[in-house]
């Protein structure tokens, strides 16, 4: 085994607080999922900053090209229909 | 592809890249990016995460002496948060394909410098409180302006890191304070402390504007946003007001405040010192280098170890299922 191994690099998401999403903090290196826990633990919630965390395999992230951001993401360009700013509404109607 | 095609592609990739760059879009690890940033951010972050590694050196020395358990706890933690940092900046430099191993490998043969200041000794506790409240407070300046840098994951991290260091800076500040307000002795160490802290936090900045001019790729491109000299001014100008408070001097004769300019003016630096402790001889690089590759080593058993027994548990899920 070589001597310089610095293990697999785990993802980790923490969820500031219970509710939220759980949001990308950074990057632990790690040998198993309880190694990654604790070491995500120390490196990105020493002040209080969680309530859970999520870690996950670098290489099990599937992630979009951005050289293909424009046919990617073309379905939602041309449906204005989706947003509520789309309709007209009547005069004088409330709470809506 | 034609080498023609190929320079028009290339130049169209700069030309997309650096548009991006000028509506302060953050630029992510998957974008396309010219081999010249990517190499200025691996030099630069990874330079940046050893010497938050290296910094823990000169204070570990000090967990053991420290005068009351409060002030170990406090040093623990920020000696923790370094490391911590260190760890981040890691993170945020494999994002551009380079490994911790080689990342190791290259402070270890010397291709990979660390932040100067760290190669001098930290003889007595007032020295831990120039550190936190010097040496942070430098660097905190610079990673202020580093928060709007233009790559992403070096961004964040020093968005993080930010909020973490003000900690440190106040810690360090107290120190200096409970000491200038005690006896004779302890204000005469404090000035002490002060008096061989100060130059090299001002170098910590790096040459003069003149000698590294704005113009380069790392401004062109917003790696840097702000220049040596701008920061540097900064730390002086916030600095010599709380020296005052709490009644210490600054070692230079020439501080002097500077109306038109709307800052202070200060004496010449000591270049000389500057690149011979960058040349490795500073008083402790050679301890700093010798120490990190020591504990690297002598740390290899538990990364073994910890692959085996992943192995180990593997095997056994994997006979259990079968």
């Amino acid at each position: 085994m070589s001597a310089d191994t610095q293990l697999e690099k785990w993802e980790v998401f923490i969820q500031s607080k219970p509710g939220a999403n759980f949001v990308h903090a950074g990057c632990v290196h790690a040998s198993d999922k309880k190694m990654a826990l604790q070491n995500a633990r120390d490196t990105y919630t020493r002040r209080g900053e969680g309530t859970s965390i999520w870690v996950v395999p670098c290489d099990a992230i599937v992630a979009s090209n951005p050289d293909e951001n424009d046919m990617f993401f073309d379905p939602a360009n041309d449906k204005t229909y989706r947003m509520p700013t789309f309709y007209v509404m009547p005069e004088g109607a409330k709470a809506i | 592809m034609e080498l023609k095609e190929q320079t028009a592609v290339q130049s169209d990739l700069l030309k997309s890249f650096e548009e991006k760059i000028g509506r302060d879009d953050a630029i992510e690890p998957k974008d396309k990016m010219p081999d010249a940033y990517r190499k200025h951010l691996i030099r630069q972050i990874s330079q940046h995460a050893h010497s938050e590694v290296i910094g823990m050196q000169p204070e570990g020395n000090w967990i053991t002496r420290a005068p009351s358990l409060r002030a170990k706890q406090i040093l623990l933690a920020k000696i923790q948060d370094e490391g911590g940092h260190g760890l981040y900046l890691y993170s945020a430099a494999e994002t551009l394909g380079i490994s911790r191993s080689e990342m190791i490998e290259q402070l270890h043969s010397g291709k990979a410098k660390y932040s100067n200041i760290f190669n001098y000794p930290a003889l007595n506790w007032a020295d831990i409180g120039a550190i936190g409240w010097l040496v942070d407070g430098a660097a905190i300046v610079n990673q202020v302006s580093l928060q709007r840098t233009s790559y992403g994951p070096y961004s964040r991290a020093m968005v993080r890191i930010c909020k973490e260091e003000s900690f440190h800076q106040r810690q360090g500040y107290e120190i200096m304070a409970k000491m200038m307000a005690g006896t004779a002795d302890q204000r005469e160490m404090a000035q002490d402390a002060m008096n061989r802290w100060w130059w090299p936090a001002l170098m910590m900045f790096g040459p003069h504007d003149s000698e590294s001019p704005r113009s380069g790729d790392a401004f062109k491109w917003k790696i840097k946003r702000q220049s040596n000299d701008e920061l540097r001014a900064k730390f002086i100008d916030k600095t010599v007001q709380q020296a005052e408070v709490i009644g210490l001097t600054i070692p230079d004769k020439d501080l002097k405040w500077n109306e038109a300019r709307g800052h202070y003016d200060h004496g010449p630096i000591d270049w000389n010192e500057f690149y011979n402790v960058i040349n490795g001889n500073g008083p402790c690089n050679k301890q700093r280098m010798d120490h990190h590759k020591r504990v690297h080593a002598e740390g290899a058993w538990v990364r073994e170890a910890a692959e085996a027994y992943r192995a180990k548990k593997e095997k056994q899920l994997f006979q259990s299922k079968n």
